[in-house]
């Protein structure tokens, strides 16, 4: 199935791009869409730990299976303010 | 024109927009006594830089709901409290106004504290980025690992706010 994956600030860097489509398996978490992002693009690995996640437009657990046509964004620690 | 309690965008930061907003739920309730108001601003330097602009930029819905969520947190602590917030993306210069916050209620103490806590929770759970352009480079600004559901970051913050 394919997702939609949304990167912002030095992520979006590291990976080139603010939106890609990706296709994970059945059953595939968000922890499953990072861990392939993270193949893909290593320098996002060191981000594991401190990056926040977010399931359609609300923040969300590694472990929160994603469906079909979800939208699956990576935060990198925030500076607003 | 009202202008929305959670705020986000490009346009330059209206504060008597925010106080207009806060204060049309205050007179229609007729019992505020106090509005406090905060402005961050860019600064001209920062960890021994000199700071030429800075690029905001947001996952804008979700720091919708994170301003949303915020204000609630405020209503359960602080039940009297109106919160407008509202933050700038986008390219701001030194001296410009990144995010804007005003509070009204009752007392005064206690829109101090909202006021002061609002800032707080912004600073951690908005899914907002500053990258800095300095003299002689540019950096993404990382502070805190956003978690709304992280009780003590929330505790922190009401402590800062009722120091």
């Amino acid at each position: 199935m394919r997702v939609t994956v949304r990167l912002f600030a030095r992520l979006r860097d590291i990976a080139g791009s603010a939106e890609l489509a990706r296709d994970v398996p059945s059953g595939a978490t968000v922890k499953t869409v990072w861990r392939d992002l993270a193949g893909e693009f290593p320098g996002l690995a060191e981000y594991e730990r401190s990056i926040s996640t977010a399931l359609n437009e609300d923040y969300a657990r590694m472990d929160a299976e994603v469906q079909e046509g979800d939208e699956v964004a990576f935060l990198p620690p925030v500076s607003g303010g | 024109m009202t202008v929305q309690l959670s705020g986000l965008g490009p346009a330059p930061l209206a504060l008597d927009a925010l106080v207009a907003a806060v204060s049309d739920e205050q007179h229609a309730r007729g019992r505020d006594g106090a509005v406090v108001t905060f402005l961050g601003l860019v600064r001209n330097h920062n960890q021994g830089r000199r700071v030429h602009y800075l690029e905001y930029e947001a996952y804008a819905p979700l720091a919708i709901k994170a301003f949303d969520r915020i204000r609630e947190e405020v209503a359960e602590r602080w039940p009297s409290a109106i919160v407008a917030v509202h933050h700038r993306v986008g390219r701001l210069d030194i001296g410009d106004a990144s995010v804007a916050i005003a509070t009204a209620s009752p007392h005064r103490a206690d829109a101090f504290a909202a006021c002061r806590y609002v800032i707080e929770r912004v600073k951690q759970i908005a899914p907002i980025w500053k990258r800095e352009y300095f003299e002689g480079g540019d950096v993404w600004i990382e502070g805190a690992t956003a978690d709304p559901d992280d009780a003590k970051a929330r505790a922190e913050a009401e402590r800062v706010a009722c120091a």
